[in-house]
């Protein structure tokens, strides 16, 4: 050992390393989750103002005073059925070009899952609009009689933009499935019917919920495109959004109120639903 | 028996070029090979999932070249086994005799003589969440000769097994070879499963397969 060291280093003594040498200092961590927390905290607490805020507004006096008129008995009637419908024929829809899109590569697959995506991004007054138009042409013009500004009109265009998440939902949900599974059941036999409904259906219900719930709460909010499609008329197209637009433009705040307190209330319904029976990850 | 002639695939940048193999009727065939040479892609031509451009496969009497999978009479037990999430242990058993209408009976008759083979039997009300690696793979196996094919096909159906469970599933498929004529195809990348099980060991490479002799 001391062959190695020179003469320089012989003559000093050695001084104790400091504990603080080669340790890697790091700063703490509070600044990045107090940032965090206030960013999203002030979300949250905006969301749940503003929902206060309309519960200290009305009253149940008001709701139930609301109830007993009989244009807004008819607005929750259709706005239950049309909802329902529109949930289901999302969903009669959306499972079978979900699980194309999830399945096969086909040409033109990316082009059609952003057409897809369009109902989502575009204007709700706009997919109205065009709804309107498009029954001005033949061979559509041909229905629009008892289409347009009638009760099957809130329908579509309630659909044309729920059933957009609906298929987001289960194109999400089949991507998530492992296609070994439908393999191994063809190779004990199945067609690809079968595998598809015996197999792949059953994982997929949870999927399927999320999507039902999603187009039903969506079309609960629908409100641009029904106005212009279907027209608000009372006691014939109208439902819960347009009712409140209708009172609004009455000049009857607390009615308008009282019905958006409906509406919050069959949201919270729905969001329950969805996430108790539907899938955790795969709400909106 | 399964006999593969000159099958050539070709997917994206991945080919396979005139590959022959065969494993004689009742014989347990081994293939071997790097991981990602094609082993799983063969054997999933071999079962009809894949599309093949050139060649001819023959399992038993038949060339089922053109046919669909559910045709072909092929037991599959794919990687991770693959079970169904949704049914119980018994109704994986039975799920393939269900689409081939069977008979009440016959299918309880077999449902018990499959799950006493593979000692599943206080499995079958269980569904696939919770069951060991082992338990799995052995419903995977019961799933597959539920109705009694002629070939059995398994991706690597030991690589997710712990040594002794291993171990056992060797001294498991002995016995299901000794009661039931099945010709089988077994890939893997682990040599001593060619050895302890394989009759026949093919090493597949550079997208060709050769029969090797140990």
């Amino acid at each position: 050992m001391t062959e190695a060291v020179s003469s320089d280093e012989q003559s000093a003594p050695l001084s104790p390393i400091p504990p603080d040498v080669g340790v890697h200092h790091v700063g703490s961590d509070a600044p990045f989750y107090i940032g965090m927390v206030v960013l999203g905290g002030t979300y949250v607490l905006l969301l749940i103002a503003m929902l206060a805020a309309d519960l200290f507004y009305t009253s149940p006096d008001h709701v139930l005073a609301a109830l007993a008129k009989p244009a807004i008995q008819y607005s929750l009637k259709l706005s239950l059925i049309s909802c329902s419908l529109t949930a289901l024929l999302s969903l009669w829809v959306a499972v079978p070009i979900g699980y194309l899109l999830a399945r096969h590569r086909f040409w033109g697959r990316d082009l059609v899952d952003a057409i897809l995506d369009i109902p989502i991004v575009l204007p709700p007054l706009v997919v109205g609009l065009s709804l309107l138009i498009l029954f001005q042409f033949w061979p559509f013009q041909l229905a629009a009689d008892w289409i347009v500004y009638q009760i099957p009109a809130v329908i579509l265009a309630q659909f044309m933009v729920a059933c957009a998440f609906a298929v987001r939902t289960m194109r999400v949900t089949f991507d998530q499935i492992d296609p070994r599974c439908e393999q191994v059941a063809l190779t004990l036999g199945c067609t690809r019917a079968q595998a598809f409904a015996m197999v792949v259906l059953p994982e997929a219900k949870r999927g399927i919920i999320t999507a039902a719930t999603l187009a039903w709460a969506r079309s609960l909010g629908e409100f641009g495109p029904l106005l212009i499609f279907a027209g608000a008329t009372r006691m014939k197209t109208e439902v819960l959004s347009t009712t409140v637009f209708l009172e609004l433009s009455v000049g009857d705040l607390e009615a308008a109120v009282a019905v958006s307190i409906l509406m919050v209330a069959a949201a919270i319904t729905v969001l329950v639903i969805a996430r108790v029976w539907g899938s955790r990850d795969l709400t909106l | 028996m399964i006999a593969v002639e000159e099958l050539s695939l070709c997917i994206g940048s991945f080919a396979l070029e005139r590959v022959s193999l065969s494993v004689p009727v009742g014989k347990y065939g081994v293939l071997m090979g790097k991981t990602g040479c094609g082993k799983t892609t063969l054997l999933e031509s071999i079962a009809g999932l894949k599309r093949i451009q050139n060649g001819q496969i023959v399992l038993g009497d038949r060339t089922v070249t053109h046919l669909r999978p559910a045709e072909r009479g092929i037991g599959y037990v794919p990687q991770d086994g693959a079970l169904f999430s949704t049914m119980t242990v018994r109704e994986h058993l039975t799920f393939a005799m269900v689409i081939r209408k069977n008979g009440q009976q016959a299918i309880s008759r077999r449902i018990e003589k499959v799950a006493e083979l593979l000692s599943i039997g206080d499995l079958l009300e269980r569904k696939p969440f919770g069951l060991s690696g082992g338990e799995r793979q052995r419903v995977a196996f019961g799933r597959a000769l539920s109705f009694e094919p002629a070939v059995l096909l398994m991706d690597e159906p030991l690589s997710a097994l712990d040594d002794e469970t291993r171990n056992q599933m060797y001294d498991l498929i002995r016995r299901v070879r000794t009661q039931t004529v099945v010709t089988a195809l077994h890939v893997t990348h682990n040599r001593q499963e060619a050895a302890e099980l394989g009759d026949v060991i093919f090493q597949m490479e550079d997208g060709t397969v050769k029969e090797i002799d140990e």
